[in-house]
């Protein structure tokens, strides 16, 4: 045939209501894993501030005014860093959960019920998630 | 209606040959092919009309694509109206447009009992098995394209030959150099080990799996659930032997084998003969890892 028509991967993206369990699975995996990796850098960002801190006078950490502690409080004041750390906390249960569930299917287990785990790992994502709301929240307003 | 398009450059064609060829009978032969044409469309017209206004019938939206015809190299979707009967599938009801609407209309089809796996296509957004797909089962407007993540032909025709070769590259036939002693003797199998294949062996080469795999969509050297689950049904048969099973492992275990399949689980929901693709595949990494693994 002398042509052919490409129709490339338009479809994939702008079919997303019709993706099964696994689908879905697979893209909130690779999602949550690229997050999770995001957040190692701040994370790494915030603890190196106890390095100079380790140098401050005894009497200056006790008192909680050397540069980590003034770091961490100042975030923590911020409502939006208490919401992305419930936020975190969801990527990272979900991530855990699914990691669970995609080892047994590395293992050969229970492959027919692999949407019903991902279902569960939602659920059980949700509740932990919701579950940890006061103690992340609590004296943010 | 979709026949309007192809009508045209037909008559246009038809003139351009009665210009060329001035003989009396060729003229009116010509004429005569015309006037039949003209009659077929208009009949046609009629009976979509009368099958558009009937409430028993079904709306058919068809992916449309013609590289040989000017008006129809964008690609575009045709509606058809068909006549239910009890038991209908997509197959039947593109049949019916093809044969009552538009005989352009193009599809592979064979045996249509889900034997040849010649009719895979698009159907409300999952790759399926025209043929046994029941119409009851979909909701309305049914709209049938392609498979993707091919290249299209014609209509609801794609290039499988980049399927097939993945499918040739593991070897998909029986080899051995293990023998039974007696000249004579037949190559047995064990019934468990006729199990454990069974379902490998249902494959019909229609290429759903492959059209689904969003891991085979963006690479393309990447051997595909179907190709894989055939070496699986060669690697697990026993009466190969094991110095044959090493070749397969070395087949499926390269850079683009079973290592790039991310467990979506789109390959074992699409397939039409219910093939545990997902298992196969995870067993045969595992095969693969037990084989390279030394523990000394």
């Amino acid at each position: 045939m002398s042509q052919s028509y490409n129709r490339g991967l338009i479809e994939d993206f702008s079919r997303w209501r019709e993706f099964e369990a696994g689908m879905w699975a697979w893209i909130f995996h690779k999602f949550t894993g690229w997050v999770l990796i995001g957040y190692l850098f701040t994370h790494i960002a915030v603890l190196s501030t106890g390095i100079p801190a380790a140098g401050a006078s005894e009497a200056a950490i006790m008192a909680g005014e050397d540069v980590y502690t003034q770091t961490i409080v100042s975030l923590e004041s911020l409502l939006l860093v208490r919401l992305l750390e419930v936020g975190l906390l969801a990527v990272a249960v979900f991530h855990m959960l699914n990691g669970t569930r995609l080892l047994l299917v590395d293992l050969g287990v229970g492959l027919d019920a692999q949407d019903k785990s991902f279902y569960a790992s939602l659920i059980l994502t949700g509740a932990i998630t919701v579950a940890s709301v006061p103690t992340f929240i609590a004296g943010a307003f | 209606m979709s026949t309007q398009i192809p009508k045209q450059t037909e008559e246009s064609s038809e003139t351009e040959a009665e210009t060329d060829v001035a003989s009396k009978g060729d003229e009116r032969r010509a004429e005569k092919r015309r006037r039949a044409a003209e009659e077929r469309a208009r009949r046609q017209a009629e009976e979509a009309e009368k099958a558009a206004a009937d409430e028993d019938t079904i709306e058919l939206k068809v992916f449309r694509y013609d590289p040989e015809v000017e008006g129809k190299q964008e690609p575009r979707f045709d509606t058809f109206h068909v006549p239910f009967t009890k038991g209908m599938t997509v197959l039947d009801a593109l049949m019916y447009s093809r044969d009552n609407y538009d005989s352009s209309l193009t599809f592979r089809h064979s045996c249509r009992q889900a034997v040849c796996g010649s009719d895979a296509m698009f159907v409300n957004g999952g790759q399926k098995l025209a043929c046994k797909t029941q119409i009851v089962d979909l909701e309305e407007p049914i709209r049938v394209e392609p498979l993707p993540h091919a290249e299209v032909e014609k209509d609801l025709v794609v290039d499988m030959e980049h399927f097939y070769d993945q499918m040739e590259a593991v070897e998909p036939y029986f080899q051995t150099d293990e023998y039974p002693d007696g000249e004579l003797e037949e190559q047995r199998q064990t019934r468990e080990n006729r199990e454990k294949v069974k379902m490998s062996t249902r494959c019909i080469w229609c290429g759903a799996c492959m059209s689904s795999c969003n891991i085979a969509a963006g690479d393309n050297e990447y051997l595909g659930p179907a190709a894989i689950n055939k070496a699986y049904r060669f690697a697990m048969d026993e009466r190969e032997g094991e110095e044959m099973k090493q070749k397969r492992l070395e087949i499926i275990e390269q850079e683009h084998g079973v290592w790039r399949c991310q467990t979506q689980f789109s390959c074992t929901e699409v397939c039409p003969k219910d093939i545990p693709l997902t298992e196969h595949i995870q067993e045969l990494k595992r095969e693969a890892v037990k084989n390279n693994l030394k523990f000394w």
